[in-house]
């Protein structure tokens, strides 16, 4: 094991760390992130990767469970590789998160005004409706998402799918996509 | 002007300063190929590709420029793995190239069609796929920056036939490389710098770590300021050798399994390391539960994901390391370490009796020390020396004291037999007036003993001297020290290497005692051509001190005293 621990639990207890990272737009860098953690066995919770406002710049958006030492790893081995642009860590400043889920339920005639309350509740949207399925959309963090699916369970979940997790710090900044220097430096652990 | 892309590279290359180029044709490199027939760089043709990176690697170390490595598709490039990963431990700036089949039929396991891009995504600093001639020229200068710049590393390039063969109107561009997500941020903080100056003026028992680094950024001369000025001794590690004098008293030598155990004790006892240039492998450390417990450290590296990595540091600085050395220097006053200093004179203790030096010279017996010293003494300590993987490794690092930096080639992180002969071409070419001595064991010189015939074809001039011990040795040495000589897989019943050498046009010497060692290495370094010495030493010879891997850093393996030698 690493010297990670300051006697700080905090510090070596995996926590669930949310990165965003600015990313060329080009052919394979999916797969250098990706390799990244898989070469260093970091299991990814969640991975969102989608264009941005500055052309030939992509976003990703990446979950794993991490403790601060292999969080500060992983920012400095993202910061290795040659088409990232910036790293952020959003855990360290507030931020909104939401993930995005279709969910395909069966319902009847019958059952279809009870689904449809349900959502009210989960402020969801039917976005299509067949004979004896509707197709509900969701956007919010995981939590609510999971409290959604837990009851529609009953009536039969026929399909799923998720984004997974975006992430937005708050307030009028954004992290600098073109900075002068590429920052890379693992900051000091507190305490001694 | 219309050029193919093939005639592109050379353009580039020439542009660039390459001027040998270590290559393997093959269908998808053959335009490359045909174009490099009115070209003047020089082509070295290797016997594997292997080969070709590990030359590719000893040029570059030899030179401090790239080296460039040139495969086929397919086979030809997965045969350069073994040497890109080699190159990536290392930091050794290598630029590979190889063939591609046409981009229109990639990703239809097309004849010697190979996932090249991937295969090689986690040993390269960087890799590109060029699918179109107008792409070769700048990837290829980004190439070349990625490989020599910041920390250095191997690149590689997978170009298509197709875009060997495209022809576009060229025009060499000289405006420099812009890669935005590619400018590590160098600048050393004022405040680092004063903690770091804080650390050392208060510490009393402070040790450097030397490492790679020094070399590489060729700061040697602002570290002997630094130390001369300190007073602190310095440990290095295995690339680090040479990096600062070997007879400077401040140098207690290599660190680590099988450094000196003194300069392991010094470590466990020191209450500052100072770090320079190294990334505390785990060949160094040991145990890193127990690593230098009572030190407080100084990290100053120019990657920044080394910091804290292995061993948490006090202060970690990413920068150049003879610049901030520098500016560290200025800022303090003399200090002096004398009671430290009479400390690590006692660790010393018995060291100088139990080395295998001390042994009397026994007319049956050849050690494998004795022989590195007497090579050491026939070239003055001056000579280039390119070691294999091994037993033989440690002994030339132990035994062969070096005053100068860059005059040891080795294979450290990746530990990769077969390095040393073709390590030691790419060297000569890199080097053609040094003398070189490639120091090899039985088992590596095997596995690329092939390029005995590029030795020949090309002219070159190499003393190889092969410590033969019939054995894989360092693994033999690990079975008896924790397998109970329980001897699987390591036996090693060897050709006539005399005869092999012979058979390839080049002269073989067989040393069997210690009083021919002078006269072979001497005729060695007589001999216009490449000179093969088989020395035949001591079958079952361990190197000593050894730190067994995951044991505490001061918990050594000592050799025995020598009257002690075991009989064979």
């Amino acid at each position: 094991m690493m010297m990670n621990n300051n006697g700080n639990p905090a510090a070596t207890t995996p926590i669930e760390r949310t990165f965003i990272a600015y990313v060329e737009d080009k052919p394979g860098v999916l797969n250098r992130v990706a390799s990244l953690f898989r070469c260093r066995a970091f299991n990814i919770k969640s991975l969102a990767v989608g264009r941005t406002e500055i052309l030939g710049v992509s976003r990703m958006t990446i979950v794993i469970d991490a403790d601060t030492y292999t969080a500060k790893r992983v920012e400095a081995l993202l910061y290795k590789l040659v088409n990232v642009l910036r790293v952020q860590e959003v855990a360290e400043t507030p931020s909104v998160m939401r993930d995005l889920a279709l969910i395909k339920v069966g319902a009847d005639s019958e059952a279809r005004a009870q689904v449809l309350q349900i959502c009210d509740v989960f402020r969801a949207r039917v976005v299509d409706v067949a004979q004896d399925a509707l197709i509900v959309e969701i956007t919010g963090t995981e939590d609510k998402i999971e409290g959604l699916m837990e009851v529609l369970e009953p009536f039969g979940i026929i399909e799923m799918v998720r984004t997974g997790r975006v992430a937005m710090t708050r307030g009028s900044h954004a992290p600098t996509v073109d900075p002068e220097f590429v920052s890379a430096r693992v900051p000091e652990y507190s305490g001694k | 002007m219309k050029l193919s892309g093939a005639e592109i590279i050379w353009r580039v290359f020439t542009k660039l300063g390459v001027d040998t180029i270590f290559g393997y044709p093959g269908g998808a490199v053959l335009p490359l190929f045909d174009a490099m027939y009115d070209c003047p760089i020089r082509n070295v043709r290797v016997r594997h590709e292997q080969g070709a990176a590990h030359m590719a690697d000893g040029y570059a170390r030899a030179s401090g420029k790239a080296g460039v490595a040139i495969a086929t598709s397919g086979p030809g490039a997965t045969n350069l793995v073994t040497g890109i990963a080699t190159a990536m431990l290392d930091s050794s700036p290598v630029v590979c190239i190889t063939g591609q089949v046409n981009s229109s039929v990639i990703g239809s396991d097309a004849f010697q069609e190979t996932d090249v891009t991937g295969v090689t995504l986690p040993i390269t600093k960087h890799n590109y796929l060029v699918t179109r001639a107008e792409d070769i020229s700048p990837m290829l200068r980004e190439a070349f920056y990625i490989a020599t710049s910041g920390r250095p590393g191997p690149v590689l390039l997978d170009i298509t036939k197709d875009a060997q063969q495209g022809v576009i109107d060229y025009d060499w561009d000289d405006t420099p490389v812009r890669l935005p997500g590619y400018r590590p941020d160098l600048r050393v903080l004022p405040e680092e710098l004063e903690r770091a100056k804080e650390l050392i003026q208060n510490a009393k028992r402070p040790l450097i770590l030397a490492g790679h680094g020094v070399t590489m950024s060729g700061a040697g001369q602002e570290l002997r300021e630094f130390i001369e000025k300190t007073q602190i001794p310095v440990t290095l590690t295995l690339l680090g050798l040479g990096c600062f004098p070997a007879s400077h008293p401040l140098n207690l030598g290599m660190m680590g399994m099988h450094g000196e155990a003194y300069a392991n004790s010094a470590i466990q006892q020191a209450d500052l390391l100072l770090a320079f240039g190294m990334r505390f492998d785990d060949r160094v450390t040991g145990n890193l539960k127990t690593y230098a417990q009572n030190a407080r450290k100084i990290h100053i590296d120019i990657d920044p994901a080394e910091i804290n990595k292995n061993v948490k540091v006090d202060v970690g600085i990413v920068g150049d390391l003879g610049e901030t050395l520098r500016t560290i220097t200025e800022s303090l006053p003399r200090l002096k370490h004398d009671d430290w200093l009479e400390t690590i004179a006692e660790f010393k203790n018995d060291t100088v009796m139990r080395d295998i030096q001390n042994v009397p010279v026994d007319d049956e017996r050849l050690y494998a020390a004795h022989v590195i010293n007497d090579i050491w003494r026939l070239t003055e300590g001056d000579a280039l020396i390119v070691t294999d993987v091994g037993q033989h490794q440690m002994w030339a690092a132990q035994y062969y004291k070096l005053d100068k930096p860059n005059r040891l080639i080795t294979s450290g992180g990746l530990g990769t037999m077969g390095f040393g002969l073709p390590a030691g071409i790419g060297a000569r070419v890199a080097q053609p007036e040094s003398e070189i001595w490639v120091i090899v064991g039985d088992g590596g010189f095997q596995m690329t003993q092939a390029e005995l015939s590029t030795c020949r074809q090309e002219g070159f001039k190499l003393n190889v001297a092969i410590l033969n011990n019939g054995y894989l040795g360092m693994v033999r040495q690990w079975q008896e020290f924790f397998y109970e000589r329980r001897y699987m897989g390591t036996p090693i019943e060897n050709p006539d290497f005399v005869k092999i050498v012979e058979a390839h046009g080049l002269t073989g010497i067989r040393v069997e005692k210690r009083d021919e060692v002078d006269k072979a290495v001497r005729a060695a370094q007589a001999e216009e051509g490449t000179v093969v010495i088989d020395f035949c030493v001591e079958g079952e010879d361990s190197v000593y001190p050894m730190v067994p891997a995951g044991a505490d850093l001061d918990a050594m393996i000592r050799r025995p005293e020598p009257q002690k030698t075991r009989k064979k």
